[in-house]
């Protein structure tokens, strides 16, 4: 595929800046939408130096329509937004991977996007989901939300150091 | 693609001493989870001079391009949102603190699909140049944000168009965290004669591609 062609370059990124509200809030998801029993996810995103970070956008998505939301950090640096336990999908090799959602981090600061990931607590699919697989295992559970109450888990986003989440690559 | 995009950690922009991951980031194989994305469908809203009443203060112009992918391919209804500042200099946010004057004809905020060809098109006013805090004296080049939706949640892309001509470019961290020159005179938007209009606006061409659109591994084994 594209052999001897010239691929363009892609468009370079640059950071949404602070004052993304003002292209993004008309369109504020606060529920991934789907038949079944909503699961709240709630959390802070932090900083390197362990701070709030409260102009911090999450997008969402769950790779079965509609799946998508958006919602920004408040001043505390915490996100909200609801969803269902989504279905498994593929993951390649004839792999399903475990019920996950989809995350892109966007914030003043942060110049690409940061791509990660957010898995459900207790699910057995876990143990053998196939981009969990490929995290250090030590690092994997920044990856699984933490129960809270029935239906209610917690999920931080630390960007830099101790407990640091995991970033993936994409290509 | 070496050089391309920015890296994360860029110490002159100060914002990334702090935000930027330390970890190696892990290679993401492409499935379904990141290589969907949603179908957003809003309302156009591609003039930003007609959104409040009376006229945006400041030189009017058209922005156009094209959204293509990597191979050259047209990207359709492809969601682009844009904000600005006005022609002072200051967003339409509480969290601005620069004393220019807001406008009150002035939102600064679009949105629009593009065509079957990639083409989308917004009409508005050339935003000004403005101060922040990264270090003493320090000024943002003018510039347009622009947030990208193409057909994966891969290829989701937000940057920023900047102005041919503009001396601050020289001095600005942010446009400047992009290694690669080529890269970075693509976000530079050029005055485009051809899409400029009689007695209502000058034109500048911003095309756009988005990455992320490799054949699918998950696709091939199906």
């Amino acid at each position: 595929m594209g052999e001897g062609i010239v691929r363009l370059l892609a468009t370079a990124s640059q950071t949404a800046g602070p004052y993304f509200r003002i292209g993004f809030a008309w369109f504020y998801v606060d529920d991934l939408g789907g038949e079944g029993e909503r699961v709240v996810v709630q959390g802070r995103v932090y900083d390197g130096e362990r701070a709030p970070v409260p102009d911090a956008c999450l997008e969402l998505w769950r790779a079965e329509p509609p799946g998508f939301g958006r919602v920004p950090t408040d001043a505390a640096g915490v996100f909200r937004f609801a969803t269902i336990v989504p279905g498994r999908v593929p993951g390649g090799g004839g792999r399903l991977q475990a019920p996950h959602v989809a995350v892109a981090l966007f914030a003043r600061g942060v110049l690409r996007r940061m791509a990660t990931r957010m898995y459900f607590p207790g699910e057995a699919a876990n143990a053998d989901d196939p981009v969990l697989a490929l995290v250090p295992p030590a690092r994997r559970a920044t990856l699984i939300a933490r129960p809270v109450r029935a239906g209610v888990v917690e999920w931080n986003v630390v960007l830099q150091g101790e407990g640091e989440t995991v970033f993936f690559e994409l290509p | 693609m070496t050089g391309s995009q920015p890296p994360y950690l860029h110490p002159p922009y100060v914002a990334t001493r702090t935000r930027s991951p330390r970890q190696p980031l892990v290679p993401l194989p492409p499935t379904p989870s990141e290589w969907t994305g949603p179908a957003l469908a809003p309302p156009d809203a591609a003039d930003l001079t007609r959104q409040l009443p009376g006229e945006p203060l400041g030189q009017r112009i058209v922005v156009a391009g094209r959204v293509v992918d990597e191979d050259g391919r047209p990207v359709p209804r492809a969601l682009v949102e844009v904000w600005q500042a006005n022609a002072a200099g200051r967003y339409r946010h509480d969290a601005d603190q620069f004393d220019a004057p807001l406008d009150p004809s002035f939102l600064g905020a679009g949105r629009t699909l593009t065509d079957a060809d990639g083409r989308y098109r917004f009409i508005t006013v050339r935003p000004g140049a403005y101060p922040w805090r990264n270090h003493p004296n320090a000024w943002r080049p003018a510039h347009i944000h622009f947030s990208l939706f193409g057909p994966a949640f891969a290829a989701r892309l937000v940057t920023q168009m900047y102005f041919e001509g503009d001396p601050l470019l020289a001095y600005d961290p942010i446009f400047n965290s992009i290694p690669d020159e080529r890269a970075r005179a693509a976000l530079v938007a050029a005055f485009d004669w051809e899409g400029t209009e009689h007695f209502r606006a000058l034109g500048y061409r911003f095309d756009i591609v988005l990455g992320g659109r490799d054949a699918p591994e998950w696709e091939r084994e199906s």
